[in-house]
């Protein structure tokens, strides 16, 4: 086992000092370490997408992403994006929709909406179904989680 | 009945557990910290069969941040045998298992040591260390190797065979059926191995301490009663000093919460060490470890008359259980089995049942168990028969389904435990015409000629339909409880696995006791709530907890209601009540609050009381489902462009819950029927360990899909009329989807008659019907 290094990483907006080890993943650094417990671990090998968080407004994969990698970066996790309305209005709009049974893959779905809405505020629906299918859902189905996104957009865009 | 309770049943009411999830606030089990808590790995067979010559644990000793290791022969005493749960049979008992292998190893991912270690990654990477030498014997991997198995292929040399479970079922008389057959068909048909991949792996965290005699698991769901006393047992405590704590649980769809071997490793790894042990299961070792489900073949026989009137049938169902019988494994062959028949008269029925023991992970319940494979199997039948008579599939069905005159309709003893099943209620043909509407197939017109779209592609719709048990298990417990605060607590042995139960039973104590939800609190968490429960599987927990939860609660009314009496000096008979509070009708401006009540009494115990729903007859629910496929005939590639499903189940509690099951259970039994399939080498390797072999259904895959619940036949077996809604959404969907491809393909190819229909399964059935052609 090799020696941990000291990193400094940004996440939520504050600054944070860890020791790691250089192959421990952010995904356990956040989880684990900084007790930031909205992110899961569903597969530990980038498929499902449970573990998304935003770095420098992105949506990646924490499981994937080393620690040391996030160095420099603004790491949001969806307990950072509190106050974001982009989130507010998707919480919102998933309760309306049912677009989530169990919870364990909400909040990287709702991560990686953020990231979606963020950069298209009219996206269609095959570009919702597109990037929604970089995640797995085993409850839903999809159909309400597509519908919420849909949604949540035209109300970001102020179209009642 | 009261106000509030007209307007909260069939309402869709909001989840109660939205919140929490949605702020990444809920409390999943690898959440959750103890003081002192280390972890636990598992060194697995990586061989199917063998004879386990030597483990030598001492290197793994040394790795710094180890605490412990240990195999079978350091377990104190005999090593417990996980029970059936399920229809137990004495001819499975030979293949239960032990938490831990001794002599042989009988699968890839049986435990064989435990490490535990300060954390995770340092026990995972000490099983490298353990040194564990296997002599190889030659693996059972097919149904027909275990048919025919002797010698070293025994799996249990004491068992003389590996067959664990070998009966017959039947009603009426077959051989006269096949007699008086104007058209007979036979056929052979399979439904390939699956599991359920809930998004959240297993884990717990056990905590044993010996001084006070207690066990507590975090983590636990599903069946946790059961689990209580058969772990008490093992560990010599009391019941009632075993805790199974519930948390949030990612999925379950029937894996989850059973009495897995690791339940015990890990109270026997805390019991060692004096500290809470966690286990996290990872994806890998979850696609050994966790059941699997489905395996199973069928050769199939039907009897009918030229005009579509079903005389019989007769069928042997074999079914693949993998190297051990799990708590529920029984269930598989046996629903396979029973289900057969279906939703239709058919007044002879044969089938000869075997469960087959092979070198593979053990089969258990996944989602609609047997339903699934019997749906497939019988209405891929049907649709064969249709072509064969040149009559429509509709208009076959409906000549065969039973209808609501026919009701209460007895199918005979289907079920090796000679428990009797009664079809309770409904109008089958009703139904499915419903569906039929919805995706406008017109029943006895033109066959609907196949479609071609302007890519190439044959278009087509197929049809199944089904009915489904519900409830079951035997009773359920509910307690409800007033705080002198006013705050109400129900809690039911029945716990969520993210299907809504929490709003279930929210709604249901909210309409009885005639008070707003939110003054309702529901607390699912732990076995030390209620004296006794049973559990969430078998579509029970609205029938069986939400008839619990109302019996509770008129309980409580009438002892509330007897002590207002007696406080406002008047005749129980004579108060109104409404809204948490008994009013006195002459004197209306005379009450007393539940809340008052409750701390009235709190010498007696306040108001609290535990209730026991006794289950009556199983109730049935009957759906029909249709699929509109596209299928390239270039690439074999099916792509499912529309899906409708029309389900009565019986009295609606929370439409939009119901229709949360039904779209996601379509989903779930797309990606089965379409891609996710557990595929073993010759040498019972799994080769499909990851979500990269093994492929769920993702957004870009899935139909819009329009789903239907009429309420329009009451279940008369429990007070509100509830029938289960978790399992009509995915029991018909490999059924459906066949025969829609069967059609797209058109004449001259039988169709498929296995899963999943992978592109090149497709290719070989189009150029087989080319072939035909010319």
């Amino acid at each position: 086992m090799s020696e941990p290094q000291n990193l400094r990483l940004n996440v939520n907006g504050v600054s944070c000092a860890v020791s790691v080890e250089p192959s421990t993943s952010l995904a356990d650094v956040l989880r684990q370490e900084l007790r930031l417990t909205a992110l899961h671990l569903g597969c530990e090998h980038g498929v499902c997408g449970a573990c998304n968080v935003l770095m420098d407004g992105r949506a990646v994969r924490a499981c994937l992403t080393l620690a040391v990698q996030a160095e420099n970066a603004d790491v949001r996790t969806l307990e950072g994006l509190g106050d974001d309305r982009i989130v507010a209005v998707l919480k919102q709009t998933f309760r309306e929709f049912r677009a989530l049974q169990c919870g364990f893959c909400t909040p990287g779905i709702l991560v990686l909406a953020v990231d979606l809405l963020s950069g298209s505020d009219a996206p269609s629906e095959e570009e919702v179904r597109d990037v929604l299918s970089g995640n797995l859902c085993r409850c839903t189905g999809y159909q309400p989680i597509i519908a919420a996104i849909m949604e949540a957009a035209r109300r970001l865009r102020g179209v009642a | 009945m009261t106000g509030t309770d007209k307007t909260l049943i069939g309402r869709s009411m909001p989840r109660i557990e939205d919140d929490r999830l949605l702020d990444g606030a809920g409390c999943f089990v690898d959440d959750i910290v103890m003081p002192g808590m280390v972890h636990m790995a598992i060194l697995r067979s990586s061989d199917a069969h063998g004879r386990i010559v030597s483990i030598d644990c001492s290197a793994a000793r040394l790795v710094p941040g180890v605490i412990d290791v240990f195999t079978a022969a350091d377990w104190p005493g005999e090593l417990p045998v996980i029970p059936m749960r399920l229809i137990p049979l004495k001819s499975s008992e030979p293949f239960l298992q032990r938490p831990l292998a001794s002599e042989k190893v009988r699968y890839v991912g049986e435990p064989v040591a435990v490490v535990i270690a300060r954390d995770r990654r340092t026990a995972e990477d000490a099983l490298e260390y353990l040194e564990l030498e296997i002599d190889a014997l030659e693996p059972v991997v097919t149904r027909d190797q275990a048919e025919s198995a002797a010698g070293d292929a025994l799996l249990v040399a004491e068992a003389k065979s590996n067959v664990s479970a070998h009966y017959l079922i039947g009603r009426g008389d077959i051989e006269d059926a096949f007699a008086r057959a104007e058209v007979t068909l036979k056929k052979s048909f399979q439904s390939h191995r699956q599991t359920a991949s809930p998004l959240e792996t297993r884990g717990m965290i056990a905590d044993f301490d010996r001084a006070a005699g207690r066990l507590t698991i975090h983590g636990a769901s599903k069946v946790t009663f059961f689990n209580r006393i058969h772990l008490a047992r093992a560990f010599d405590l009391d019941t009632d000093n075993v805790d199974l704590i519930a948390t949030d649980v990612g999925g379950g769809f029937g894996v989850r919460g059973e009495l897995y071997p690791e339940y015990y490793l890990a109270a026997e790894a805390s019991r060692r060490t004096g500290r809470p042990v966690k286990w996290i299961e990872d994806r890998r070792e979850h696609f050994t470890a966790t059941n699997h489900s489905r395996d199973v073949d069928c050769d199939l026989e039907v009897a009918a008359l030229r005009d579509g009137t079903i005389l019989g049938m007769r069928g042997r169902v074999r079914a693949d259980m993998g190297a051990y019988v799990r708590t529920n494994g029984n269930v598989v062959p046996a629903k396979a089995a029973q289900f057969l028949p279906g939703p239709y008269r058919v007044p002879a029925f044969a089938c000869e049942v075997l469960a087959l023991m092979t070198n593979k992970t053990p089969v258990g319940t996944y989602r609609g168990p047997g339903r699934i494979e019997a749906n497939f199997f019988r209405e891929r039948m049907l649709d064969m028969l249709a072509d064969e008579l040149a009559m429509d599939p509709a208009t076959l069905r409906l000549k065969n389904l039973i209808g609501e005159a026919e009701m209460p309709f007895d199918t005979g003893d289907l079920l090796p435990n000679a428990q009797k099943v009664v079809f309770d209620s409904g109008d089958y043909p009703a139904t499915f015409k419903l569906l039929l509407d919805e995706c406008g197939w017109q029943p006895g017109a033109a066959e609907p000629s196949c479609e071609r779209l302007p890519d190439g592609r044959r278009v087509a719709i197929g049809l199944a339909c089904f009915n489904e048990s519900s409830g079951g298990g035997l009773y359920e417990n509910a307690r409800i409880r007033v705080a002198p605060s006013g705050e109400i607590t129900v809690s039911t042995g029945s716990s969520s696995m993210g299907q809504g139960v929490e709003t279930a039973m929210c709604q249901i104590c909210a309409a009885a006791l005639s008070v707003p939800p939110e003054r309702i609190t529901v607390a699912l968490s732990s076995t030390t709530l209620l004296s006794d429960g049973v559990g969430s599987f078998h579509n029970r927990s609205t029938v069986m907890a939400g008839s619990a939860v109302g019996k509770a609660a008129r309980t409580l009314l009438d002892i509330a209601r007897a002590e207002a009496a007696r406080r406002l000096n008047t005749a129980p008979e004579g108060l109104d009540y409404d809204n948490g509070v008994f009013s006195d009708r002459d004197q209306p401006d005379r009450g007393i609050r539940l809340a008052e009540l409750a701390a009235m009494l709190s010498d007696a115990g306040g108001l609290d009381v535990e209730s026991r729903y006794e289950q009556a007859p199983l109730g049935f629910s009957f759906g029909a489902h249709a699929a509109r496929v596209a299928v390239d005939p270039g690439t074999g590639d099916v792509e499912v462009l529309d899906y409708w499903v029309v389900e009565d189940v019986g009295r609606v509690l929370n439409p939009a819950l119901v229709e949360g099951q039904t779209v996601g259970g379509v989903v779930q039994g797309l990606g089965d029927a379409l891609f996710g399939e557990l595929v073993y080498d010759d040498q019972g390797q799994l080769l499909t360990a990851s979500f990269a072999d093994y492929l769920l259904p993702t957004s870009t895959e899935v139909p819009n899909i329009r789903a239907v619940a009429t309420g329009d036949y009451p279940s008369p077996h429990n007070p509100y009329g509830f029938k289960g809604a978790g399992e009509g959404g995915i029991v018909a969907v490999a059924a459906a989807v066949g025969n829609a491809i069967a059609r797209a393909i058109g004449p001259g190819c039988e169709g498929p008659c296995q899963t999943p229909f992978h592109p090149e399964r497709i290719i070989a059935l189009l150029s087989a019907a080319k072939g035909k052609e010319t």
